[in-house]
C-alpha cells in the first residue's frame, strides 16, 4: 500500500493515521478535512472552553512535532464530494481527486437542526467555530438561553450556560433526558442536577417553533402546547447524524453509518471507517474513546488486508455537568434492572451496576471515578477478548 | 518536607492524594512508594483515581497512562510529564518532598 487517504481531520482520523504510522506505515499519508483547524477535541466545547475556562490552544490534539512526525500531507479547509473508482479515488470540493491504495473514512457527525428559516441567535455544538460563536453570543451579560434537548451536550450546555450566570431552561421531548441510554431511575437522578443549580428543565413537550423578531433574531421558543418561553439564545442539542452524504455513490453500504464489520473494514478491504461515522457490527458509538479504539483496529486491518482484529468494547463516555462528573461503560438493555452499589443519589455521588440475569452489564457513576474504573475493568475482563 | 500517612495505611497497592497545591498523589506499587503531580496532564482528572499496574498509573478519565518512576506518560492522550516528588519513610511515616520546594521541578 503506497498511499493512504483518511478522510475527516478530527479525532479518529488523527487517531487513525497515528495508528498507521506507528504500525510501520512509510508511504504517503494524506489528510482530508473540511476544517480550516488542526485536529482539535471536541468534549471541552461544551465544557471548560465554552465557560472561558480553556483556552484554543488547549484544544489541539497534537503538538506541531507530533504533526512534523506524522509526515502527513494535509489538505485542510477541503471537502471530500465522492469515492470513486472502487474507492481508489477520493474526489475533492473544486474538482480534484486524489488517487489512493487505502481510505480511512473519519468524517464524524454533524448536528441535526430545527426546521424552518435560519435566526440569529439559534446554535448548535460541533465544531470550534460554532463554539467560538455560541461564546461570542453569551458574553454581553447574563442572557435568556434556552437549550432544546437534554441529552449529554444540552445539559453540559446548560451547566456551563449557569455557570456563567446565564438563565437557562432546558427543552426536552422525551419525558425525561438520556431515558435510552440511563434507563428510568437513573435517568431522573441525572435530571434532578439541573434543578440542583437552577436550571428549569421541561419535559414531555416538543418544541413547535421557534419566533424571531424584525432584525432576524430569535426571541423565543413556542412548545407543542402552546407555552412560549422568552430566549436571547437558542441552543439546539438533539442529536447528529452521520456525514455520509459524501459517500451516496461510492458503493459502500450505509445505514445510519458507514456499514462495518466487527474490525472496522467495509465491504471494501481497503477501505476502514472510524469513529462517529461508523456503524462497526451493528452499532453506532458517540463516544471520544471508541473513536480512538477503534482507529488502532481499523489500521492493524486496512495494513494487513483484512480484518485480522476485532474491535469488540465494552463501550464507555463520560461527561461533566455542574462540577459532577458522570461516567458510564457497558450496554444496558432496557428490562436490565439497576442497584445502588455505594453513595447515595441523594449526595450526587454513587456507583450504580446495571444487572441481568445476576450479571453486570453496565456500570454507572456520579463523581466515584475509583470504584468506576474498578468495574469497569471487571466488565471488560468479563467481556470476550479482543481477538487478534 | 510534607508528611502523608503512615506506610501500614498505605498497603500495596493504594493511592491517597494530598491537597497541596497543586495536589499530590502518593501510591504504593508493590512496597515502594512514589509521589506524582496529581492532575492528569491531558485533561482534568485525579491520578490517585487511576488504575494502578506495576509503576504504570492509568488515568480514569481517558486511560492515558504515566510511569511513576519518571512521571512520563507511556501513551496517548497525555503528551507532556507529570512531576514527580522524592518520598522518604522515617519511622513508619511516609514524607513527600515537594519537588518544586526542592528546586527540581520538571
Ligand atoms: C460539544 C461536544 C462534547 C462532547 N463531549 C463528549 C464527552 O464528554 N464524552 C465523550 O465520550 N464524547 C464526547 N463528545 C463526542 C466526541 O467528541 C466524538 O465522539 C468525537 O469527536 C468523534 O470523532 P470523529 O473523528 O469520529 O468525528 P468528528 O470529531 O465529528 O470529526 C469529523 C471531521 O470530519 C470532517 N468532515 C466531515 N465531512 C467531511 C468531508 N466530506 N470531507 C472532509 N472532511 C469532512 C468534519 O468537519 C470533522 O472535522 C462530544 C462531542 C461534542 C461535539
Ligand atoms: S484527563 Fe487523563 S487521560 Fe484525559
Amino acid at each position: 500500500m503506497r498511499t493512504v487517504t483518511v478522510v475527516g481531520a478530527s479525532l479518529a482520523g488523527l487517531y487513525a493515521a497515528r495508528a498507521l504510522r506507528s504500525q510501520g506505515f512509510e508511504g504517503r499519508l494524506v489528510i482530508v478535512g473540511d476544517e480550516r483547524h488542526r485536529p482539535y477535541d471536541r468534549p471541552p466545547l461544551s465544557k471548560d472552553f465554552l465557560k472561558g475556562e480553556t483556552g484554543q490552544d488547549h484544544l489541539a490534539l497534537a503538538d506541531a512535532e507530533e504533526i512534523a512526525e506524522l509526515d502527513a500531507e494535509w489538505v485542510l479547509g477541503t471537502r471530500a464530494t465522492g469515492l470513486a473508482d472502487e474507492g481508489r479515488s477520493v474526489l475533492l470540493a473544486g474538482g480534484r481527486s486524489l488517487d489512493t491504495d487505502g481510505v480511512v473514512i473519519a468524517t464524524g457527525a454533524t448536528p441535526r437542526r430545527l426546521p424552518g428559516p435560519e435566526l440569529s441567535g439559534v446554535h448548535t455544538l460541533r465544531t470550534l467555530d460554532d463554539a467560538q460563536a455560541l461564546r461570542a453570543d453569551l458574553a454581553g451579560g447574563p442572557v435568556r438561553v434556552v437549550v432544546i434537548g437534554g441529552g449529554f451536550i444540552g445539559a453540559e450546555v446548560a451547566s456551563s450556560c449557569a455557570a456563567l450566570g446565564h438563565d437557562v431552561t432546558i427543552v426536552e421531548a422525551a419525558p425525561l433526558p438520556l431515558l435510552p441510554q440511563l434507563g428510568e431511575e437513573m435517568a431522573e437522578i441525572c435530571a434532578t442536577l439541573h434543578g440542583d443549580h437552577g436550571v428549569t428543565l421541561t419535559t414531555g413537550t416538543g418544541v413547535a417553533t421557534l419566533h424571531g423578531g424584525p432584525a432576524g433574531r430569535v426571541t423565543g421558543v413556542e412548545l407543542a402546547d402552546g407555552r412560549l418561553l422568552p430566549a436571547d439564545t437558542v441552543v439546539v442539542g438533539i442529536g447528529v447524524r452521520p456525514n455520509t452524504d459524501w459517500l451516496a455513490d461510492s458503493g459502500l453500504a450505509l445505514a445510519d453509518g458507514v456499514v462495518t464489520d466487527a474490525g472496522c473494514v467495509t465491504a471494501l478491504p481497503h477501505v476502514v471507517a472510524v469513529g462517529d461515522v461508523a456503524r462497526v457490527d451493528g452499532s453506532r458509538t458517540e463516544h471520544w474513546t471508541s473513536a480512538t479504539e477503534q482507529a488502532a483496529v481499523a489500521a492493524h486491518n486496512l495494513l494487513a488486508g483484512a480484518t485480522l482484529k476485532a474491535h469488540r468494547p465494552v463501550p464507555y463516555f463520560w461527561s461533566d455537568q455542574y462540577g459532577v462528573r458522570i461516567q458510564f461503560a457497558g450496554r444496558r438493555l432496557p428490562t436490565d434492572t439497576v442497584r445502588i452499589l455505594e453513595g447515595s443519589p441523594d449526595d450526587r455521588t454513587f456507583l450504580a451496576a446495571y444487572e441481568r440475569a445476576g450479571r453486570t452489564t453496565a456500570v454507572l457513576a456520579l463523581n466515584r471515578p475509583r470504584p468506576f474504573m474498578k468495574q469497569r475493568r471487571e466488565l471488560m475482563r468479563a467481556t470476550q477478548p479482543v481477538a487478534s | 518536607m510534607i508528611p502523608v500517612c503512615h506506610l501500614t495505611d498505605l498497603p500495596a497497592g493504594e493511592s491517597v492524594r494530598i491537597d497541596t497545591a497543586p495536589p499530590i498523589a502518593v501510591f504504593n506499587a508493590d512496597g515502594e512508594i512514589y509521589a506524582i503531580d496529581d492532575t492528569c496532564t491531558h485533561q482534568d482528572a485525579s491520578l490517585a483515581d487511576g488504575w494502578l499496574e506495576g509503576c504504570l498509573v492509568e488515568c480514569p478519565l481517558h486511560a492515558a497512562s504515566f510511569d511513576l518512576r519518571t512521571g512520563m506518560p507511556t501513551c496517548l492522550p497525555a503528551r507532556r510529564a507529570v512531576r514527580t516528588h522524592p518520598v522518604t519513610v522515617e519511622d513508619g511515616m511516609i514524607y513527600v518532598h515537594h519537588a518544586a520546594e526542592e528546586g527540581t521541578a520538571a
